[in-house]
Order: structure tokens, then C-alpha cells, then sequence
């Protein structure tokens, strides 16, 4: 099982080993503090654009008002993803606190695109592996960015494209189990409309905004269309 | 305020905002797991933000002021794509995509 968990997670290990290296480079090269925090960052935060916001935060000194604020506000995305997770996550006891601590895009994509079987305490087992490994790789990633600093011998340029590739994939895969294609154009239009409308720093929650309030008008949609049936068929 | 106590508290606050983002459906939403909202949008929200992951981040990939704007990223993505439909291999397709976004930012050939 854990050799399928490494398959599974085998995308994640090669976006998050760079990044990560990325974040420990740019944490040891900008700050004076000592390089093990960058790897502590990995550990009790756990999130990506976070922490690289982070060091420019440190960098300021910034208030921790200020800190709490633009965190929040950066990962506010993370308050959509455990809405498609509510049921999965019943019952995980003590698991539930980590798999939720552990909801990156990248652990969220996995979750919900990875087919499922009936026994629900074993999926949440494999749940917690695959979040587990997702940020194991991303914690050595930041210590060996932290360690090296400038001597990185491989040239990488680019690796991080398997987070790209990645999401490509688990959205063909989504369309395969959905059959239906609708949330897919939905969420390609609302990325656009939110990448010409909105600067970086705010498109993917924006984005997600967007398509949520789109899914809520098309739930009610299908509602009013389910109930003025009924009428039909009691008339 | 001493600098070791300003890294320990700006990791606590940074650690506890993050954590909020990601707790609170389950704190308001918990009860609700039947409700047929709910289940809309876990049956939908999914496939819709993979999409939206992947589009805003090909489009950060990719080098739009180049003379075929956003071609070092595009190609990779449709080869993804392509090897996807055809093999439906995620590692291989991951893999591919990758290579070969890794051959073009190195050589510059976009």
C-alpha cells in the first residue's frame, strides 16, 4: 500500500522537492535567522505561496496583525476545498486534525480525484499516508533549499512544471468520473476572467469565488427546475 | 521585541492563520454534509478548481511577451493532454509534460 501511496504521490515529490528548495534558497539567502527554521516552516505551516510570503514578511519585520492577515487572505482558497471533503473526513478521529492541517492544492487535488472504495476508515488511512508523504517531500525540500543555498549542482530550471502537468491530468480525470463537462469550462472561464480582471496575488481566489458563486445559481437552477417538475406531476 | 521571540510568535500566527483557512468548513459546515448544497458542490467544486489550478498556472508558466506568446508552456500542456488521452498514465504524462518544459526553458527555443 505504501508503495502505491509513493506512485500516487510521485507528481507532488517533484513539484515540491524544487519549490520547496525554492523557499529554503530564498528564506537562507534573504534572512539572517538559522537555516533549521526553514524546514520548521515546512512543518507547522505548510503552504507554499504562505511561506514565500512569509519571508518577505520577516524580511519587513512585519506587525503580526499584519502576518495574520495577509496569510489568511493568500490561503483563503483552502476555505472552499474542505467543503468536497465534509463527508470523507467523518469519523477520521485523530486523523481528521492532520488531514485538514494538510490541505494544500496539491493534497486537495489528490484527495478528491483518486477513485474510492467502500471501506471508509481504510481510504481515510490512505488519505492521511498521501498527505504524510505530500509533506514530507515539501519539508526536505525546504531544508536541502535552506542547506545549499547557492550551490544547487542539477540544473532544475523548470521541474516545477510537474505541478502544472499534475493538475492537468487530475482535471482530464475529473471530466472521465464527472461525464460531465460544465464544472471544467467553468472553472478554465473563471480563471481567465479572473487573470484579466485581478492581480496575481488575488486570481486564485478570486477565481474560485467566482465559481462557486456560479455552482450556487446553478444549484438553485436545478432545484427550481426539480420542484416545478414535481408540480407537473402532481397537476 | 527579542528576535528569537519575533520568529517563534510570527511562525505561531502564521501557523494558525493557514490552519483557519483549512479548518473552518469543517467547524460551520460539519453538520451539513447531507445537505443537497453540500453535495452539489462536492459533486462539482472539484473538477472546476482543478481546472482553474490548471489554467492559472499554465498561464504562469508560460512567457507571453515572447514572439509565440506562451508557446514554452503550451506545448508541454497540450503534450500532457495528448499523452494523457493516449496512455492515460498520469506518471508518464506528468513526465513528459515535464521534460519537455524543462528542454524548452533551458534552450530558450520559444
Amino acid at each position: 500500500m505504501n508503495h502505491s501511496v509513493f506512485r500516487l504521490t510521485l507528481p507532488i515529490l517533484f513539484g515540491y522537492l524544487p519549490l520547496g528548495m525554492a523557499f529554503g534558497v530564498l528564506f537562507a539567502t534573504q534572512l539572517e535567522y538559522a537555516w533549521w527554521i526553514a524546514p520548521l516552516m515546512g512543518v507547522v505551516i505548510f503552504a507554499g505561496a504562505g511561506q514565500i510570503l512569509a519571508v518577505s514578511l520577516l524580511a519587513a519585520n512585519a506587525g503580526l496583525v499584519e502576518v495574520f492577515v495577509a496569510m489568511f487572505v493568500l490561503n483563503a482558497r483552502h476555505l472552499f476545498y474542505g467543503l468536497s471533503l465534509l463527508g470523507q473526513f467523518r469519523g477520521a478521529g485523530w486523523r481528521k486534525v492532520y488531514l485538514i492541517f494538510g490541505l494544500t492544492d496539491e493534497t486537495y487535488s489528490l484527495l478528491t480525484s483518486r477513485p474510492r472504495g467502500p471501506d471508509r476508515a481504510y481510504e481515510q488511512t490512505v488519505d492521511f499516508r498521501i498527505t504524510a508523504f505530500n509533506q514530507g517531500y515539501w519539508v526536505i525540500g525546504c531544508a536541502l533549499g535552506a542547506l545549499l543555498a547557492d550551490n544547487v549542482a542539477f540544473n532544475s530550471t523548470g521541474i516545477e512544471f510537474a505541478l502544472v502537468a499534475l493538475f492537468i491530468v487530475l482535471t482530464i480525470e475529473q471530466l472521465k468520473a464527472l461525464g460531465d463537462s460544465l464544472p471544467v469550462w467553468l472553472g478554465a472561464a473563471a480563471a481567465g476572467v479572473a487573470m484579466i480582471a485581478l492581480p496575481p496575488a488575488h486570481q486564485l481566489i478570486g477565481a474560485i469565488a467566482i465559481v462557486t458563486a456560479i455552482l450556487l445559481l446553478h444549484y438553485r437552477r436545478i432545484r427550481g427546475e426539480q420542484s416545478s417538475e414535481g408540480d407537473v406531476n402532481r397537476g | 521585541m527579542a528576535e528569537s521571540t519575533y520568529i517563534a510568535a510570527f511562525i505561531a500566527v502564521a501557523a494558525v492563520a493557514t490552519f483557519a483557512t483549512r479548518v473552518i468548513p469543517f467547524l460551520f459546515f460539519e453538520r451539513h454534509t447531507e445537505h443537497p448544497l453540500i453535495q452539489h458542490l462536492g459533486r462539482y467544486l472539484p473538477a472546476a478548481v482543478m481546472a482553474l489550478l490548471a489554467t492559472v498556472f499554465l498561464q504562469r508558466s508560460g512567457t507571453w511577451t515572447a514572439d509565440l506568446p506562451g508557446f514554452d508552456a503550451l506545448i508541454p500542456g497540450l503534450l500532457v493532454i495528448a499523452v494523457h488521452l493516449w496512455q492515460r498514465n498520469a506518471l508518464l504524462s506528468i513526465a513528459a509534460g515535464t521534460a519537455s518544459y524543462m528542454v524548452i526553458q533551458q534552450t530558450g527555443v520559444f
